[in-house]
This record gives C-alpha cells, sequence and structure tokens, in this order.
C-alpha cells in the first residue's frame, strides 16, 4: 500500500507509523525532516513551502513506486507539508514497512535522497534580513544519482 | 500553450501563469524561452541563466531541447529544495 500526503496540516507521526502496521510487518523505518535555522546571517523567522500542484503528487508516487519494488516494502507513506512552517515544526515524513529491516532502512533512504532532487517543492527562508529561495545543493545531487550507480 | 511559473521564476515574472498562443517558429522549450524573454523584463531576469532553469512539459520534467505542442502545459522553475 502506498499513501503520499501533500498538505498544510501538522500531522501525528505515532498514528502515521500505526497506520502502516500488520501482521507481516518486522519493521517500520520512518524519516522526519524538520525545520532548522540554517541562514548563517541571521535567524530563520519561518520556511515557506512551495509545490507543483499535480506533478508534485505524481512525482512522490513514482518514488515510492520504486522504492516498492525494489525492496519489496508492504507499505510506504509520505506526508510533504507545504506554506509557512516555523522552526521546529516537521515539513516531511516518510515511512517504510517490510518483513526485515534492512529493506525498510533502504526504502526510507531511497526515498528521501530522490525526494530531494525529483520532487517539485521550493523552500525560501524568511529572516530578519529579508526573504530569500534556498538554492540546490550538490551534496542531494550526488546522493540521488549515487543509487543510480548501484544499479548499473 | 499553458506557461506556469514557480518560486523565483515566479517572482522575477510577476504572476504564476500565463496562456499563450506561440508564434510557428517556436517548437522546443529553447525556443519558447527565446519567445518568452521578449514579453517583458521581468521574463528576461528570470530566463538569464538557463542553467539554473528546469522545465517540465505536461508534469514530468524534460530537457530543454524537448519538442512542444500548443496543447501542452508547460512549466519553469528552480532546482527542486524540497524534502
Amino acid at each position: 500500500m502506498i499513501k503520499i500526503s501533500i498538505q498544510q496540516e501538522d500531522f501525528d507521526v505515532s498514528s502515521e507509523i500505526n497506520s502502516m502496521n500488520s501482521k507481516t510487518i518486522g519493521a517500520i523505518a520512518t524519516f522526519s525532516g524538520i525545520v532548522r535555522d540554517s541562514s548563517e546571517s541571521s535567524s530563520l523567522i519561518s520556511l515557506t513551502l512551495e509545490h507543483y500542484p499535480g506533478m508534485s503528487e505524481a512525482a512522490l508516487k513514482k518514488i515510492a513506486n520504486a522504492a516498492k519494488r525494489e525492496w519489496s516494502l508492504e507499505a510506504v507513506r509520505i506526508i510533504h507539508r507545504v506554506g509557512r512552517l516555523l522552526p521546529e515544526d516537521t515539513i516531511v515524513f516518510v515511512g517504510c514497512a517490510s518483513a526485515h529491516r534492512q529493506a525498510a532502512f533502504d526504502g526510507c533512504r531511497f526515498i528521501m535522497d530522490f525526494l530531494k532532487t525529483d520532487a517539485p517543492f521550493w523552500k525560501s527562508e524568511e529572516t530578519q534580513e529579508g526573504s530569500f529561495w534556498i538554492s540546490e545543493r550538490e551534496k542531494d545531487k550526488k546522493a540521488s544519482e549515487s543509487w543510480l550507480l548501484k544499479n548499473t | 500553450m499553458k506557461i506556469l511559473y514557480f518560486a523565483w521564476v515566479r517572482d522575477n515574472i510577476g504572476y504564476s501563469q500565463e496562456e499563450l498562443s506561440c508564434p510557428e517558429h517556436v517548437r522546443t522549450i529553447n525556443q519558447l524561452v527565446e519567445y518568452l524573454k521578449l514579453q517583458s523584463e521581468g521574463h528576461a531576469r528570470a530566463f538569464n541563466d538557463m542553467n539554473a532553469i528546469r522545465a517540465a512539459r505536461n508534469q514530468q520534467f524534460v530537457t530543454h531541447d524537448t519538442k512542444l505542442s500548443d496543447a501542452d502545459e508547460v512549466a519553469f522553475f528552480p532546482p527542486v529544495t524540497g524534502g
């Protein structure tokens, strides 16, 4: 089962984990991405997440499907929040449920690495000095490329 | 053709979407960009550095040499930064 949500509202991580559980599941790995103050010059007031409605859901679904196929995951849950978020808010949640832990861990890492490079979301930081669009990180590109190298 | 703009591409252009009937010689993403740059100073600013621009055709990432048709939805945006 794959379930994707793009939403403004906060959510409850423990009920998301419970919703992935079933008799054949031996492992559920999760990742939560949190708003942090990464601006160097001044402290962060808020982070605004924008997305391309329609394409963002489709992109996340495609990534989740690829992970489910690769590691025979029984359940994949992705929640990506949009709109204005504050420090310590959760931006993104990924959960992978499987019979064994390795598949659940790997699935989670794979989904996050591709979410960073293949899903149309953009962050803008509101700081004391004004608002700025965040630039893409070379490290993120390398992380998703490394999965492609493993498959060749 | 329906054209959508996101993030700082939209900020430069001043609005998030427009509907255009392009001249016949506009057949690829690159040719569309050259045509759009003539529309306003904001368009010219947004497309000043094409290395910083990503494009989607009908909600799929595409390269800048991709062919277009009039019924397409085309989107321009910076490299993605979600998660």
